[in-house]
């Protein structure tokens, strides 16, 4: 009952909640002119597709997509193990470390390219110098996207039964052999689904990355640099296309996450 | 053992170089030599100026964003129309969509000459609220959206059959229930419209002293070399997200209790 009890048809005459029409009206009305009209205005507008087929378009998108299935992976194995050890370690300070993993996603991005460009940019007082490389930029986004892994993974690994665990064990399986059997299959989905977030998000990173990566052409340039950079050239149709591109990027990573949470609820019963 | 030791340090090492690190040292550098310089810096007549940009800017999103995220979540789980599916999956696009794109985006709709373009939307504030609000419209629907979902209709229905109207169903049954899930979602509002530079960055034609929010004004500082206004905006930034930080841990629903 309490599943579908949101479906269930108004009954003639009792109104319910708010007066439907003002809540569907408004919000559909206020998302059409922030959201909808102006992607739709981005696609009508993206005729230069010329732009993206560019040698120095072509460099940018794969430079971009490389990079954001590096993070994806630096973040599938630390995020995994930073939820782990917020999970099933006891140390002093464990609630600092919990509420710390959270700051990327209350710090300022162009703060958080600041902050690297700071400690290992050209006066750095490490002797690490890497701005204007792709080392910087790999930084940055892993900067940018800690909290996903941890923050998806976390609740699933809070939740999980500890008995098939002690069973694995008892029966003689080590500590990796359980892991990789029995606890990895459980959480699996989650890792994918936040590493899914942390690539979505490296694609689109602008903020944390314009100041660490100089924004040379085929060499550091991502594509949202890219996309500025058409812009200021006054190639309004190319910098639509290139956005185009992304857009599109984003939203086939959200029906991925939303297909993944689907066939994980149908697997679960 | 050596493996739980081995595992805590590795992840607690990467936090370290990866966060802690670089925003520590960017403090440091701040109160380096005193309070004083940092407070100079801070209080030129451009870093107010775009402080309080950054505050029109939040003011205005974060209430608009809310009253339209817990009218939308309502839309979204109470009532079904044609549409709802396309509502449901366009709220989430500003989290995975680039502010760069959500920027060029407005810039096409809103500029001059384009479909719904006039003087003053575009390069001047009325976009750079636009833009703030199209890259924190999500979080407050995301939050509500479950709860509404958990708590069903069936004390809504009671409400309604005692005889109240359809507001006083919300104000007295559903309003109690979802303030939690709201109050957590302007948090993080809040947090994404004060720090929110590409989407802005496109749109606001980056005037100085005029359309320049403080994140745009730490990204001029220090291109023009000058890290100390650069680094006294960015802790003035970092302070107000560990305040964020702090209300996020406050109200965060909390796992596997009620």
């Amino acid at each position: 009952m309490a599943a579908n009890a949101g479906t269930v048809p108004a009954a003639p005459g009792a109104r319910r909640s708010l007066a439907p029409g003002l809540s569907i009206g408004l919000s559909t009305l206020y998302l059409s002119l922030i959201v909808l009209l102006p992607l739709a205005a981005l696609s009508w507008r993206a005729h230069g597709w010329g732009a993206v087929s560019t040698p120095q378009a072509v460099a940018a998108l794969r430079l971009t997509l490389g990079l954001s299935v590096a993070v994806a992976l630096v973040n599938a194995v630390f995020g995994t193990a930073i939820a782990w050890t917020l999970v099933r370690d006891r140390f002093v300070g464990q609630g600092f470390v919990n509420a710390l993993v959270d700051l990327p996603f209350a710090l300022p991005t162009i703060v958080a390219g600041l902050t690297l460009l700071a400690l290992y940019g050209p006066k750095s007082p490490v002797g690490i110098n890497a701005a204007f490389t792709r080392w910087g930029l790999l930084l940055a986004l892993l900067f940018v996207t800690l909290p996903f892994v941890v923050r998806t993974v976390q609740p699933v690994l809070f939740e999980l039964d500890r008995e098939m665990e002690d069973a694995a064990a008892s029966l003689g399986a080590g500590r990796v052999t359980t892991f990789l059997r029995i606890i990895l299959p459980s959480i699996l989905p989650a890792i994918l689904s936040g590493v899914a977030l942390a690539f979505a998000r490296a694609v689109g990173e602008f903020g944390a990355v314009v100041l660490i990566s100089g924004n040379l052409p085929f060499k550091t340039e991502v594509v949202s640099v890219y996309v500025l950079g058409r812009l200021e050239s006054n190639d309004s149709g190319g910098a639509a296309a290139a956005s185009v591109v992304i857009l599109l990027i984003s939203f086939g990573v959200l029906l991925a996450i939303g297909g993944l949470r689907r066939w994980v609820t149908r697997h679960d019963r | 053992m050596i493996g739980k030791y081995a595992l805590r340090l590795a992840s607690l090492g990467y936090l370290a170089v990866l966060l802690v690190a670089p925003v520590g040292f960017v403090f440091w550098r701040t109160f380096e030599h005193g309070v004083g310089p940092a407070w100079d810096a801070v209080t030129t007549p451009d870093a107010l100026h775009a402080l309080k940009v950054t505050l029109i800017l939040t003011a205005i999103a974060v209430p608009a964003n809310t009253v339209f995220g817990v009218l939308c979540a309502l839309a979204i789980v109470r009532h079904r129309y044609p549409g709802a599916g396309i509502v449901n999956a366009v709220v989430d696009l500003p989290l995975a969509l680039s502010p760069v794109v959500a920027g060029v985006a407005l810039l096409l709709l809103y500029g001059r000459g384009r479909w719904l373009g006039g003087h003053g939307i575009v390069f001047a504030l009325p976009g750079m609220v636009l833009a703030t609000i199209f890259v924190s419209l999500p979080f407050v629907v995301r939050e509500v959206v479950p709860v509404l979902r958990e708590i069903g209709t069936e004390q809504e229905q009671a409400a309604a059959t005692l005889g109240a109207s359809g507001f006083q169903t919300f104000l007295r049954v559903t309003w109690p229930a979802i303030r939690w899930a709201t109050a957590y979602g302007v948090v993080l509002t809040t947090a994404r419209a004060l720090g929110e530079f590409g989407a802005v960055s496109v749109v606001s034609g980056r005037l100085v002293g005029q359309t320049e929010s403080l994140t745009l004004y730490i990204q001029d500082r220090y291109v023009s070399f000058d890290t100390t206004g650069a680094y006294a905006a960015a802790v003035v930034l970092a302070l107000l997200a560990m305040v964020t930080l702090i209300l996020m841990t406050r109200l965060k629903p909390k796992e596997g209790t009620q």
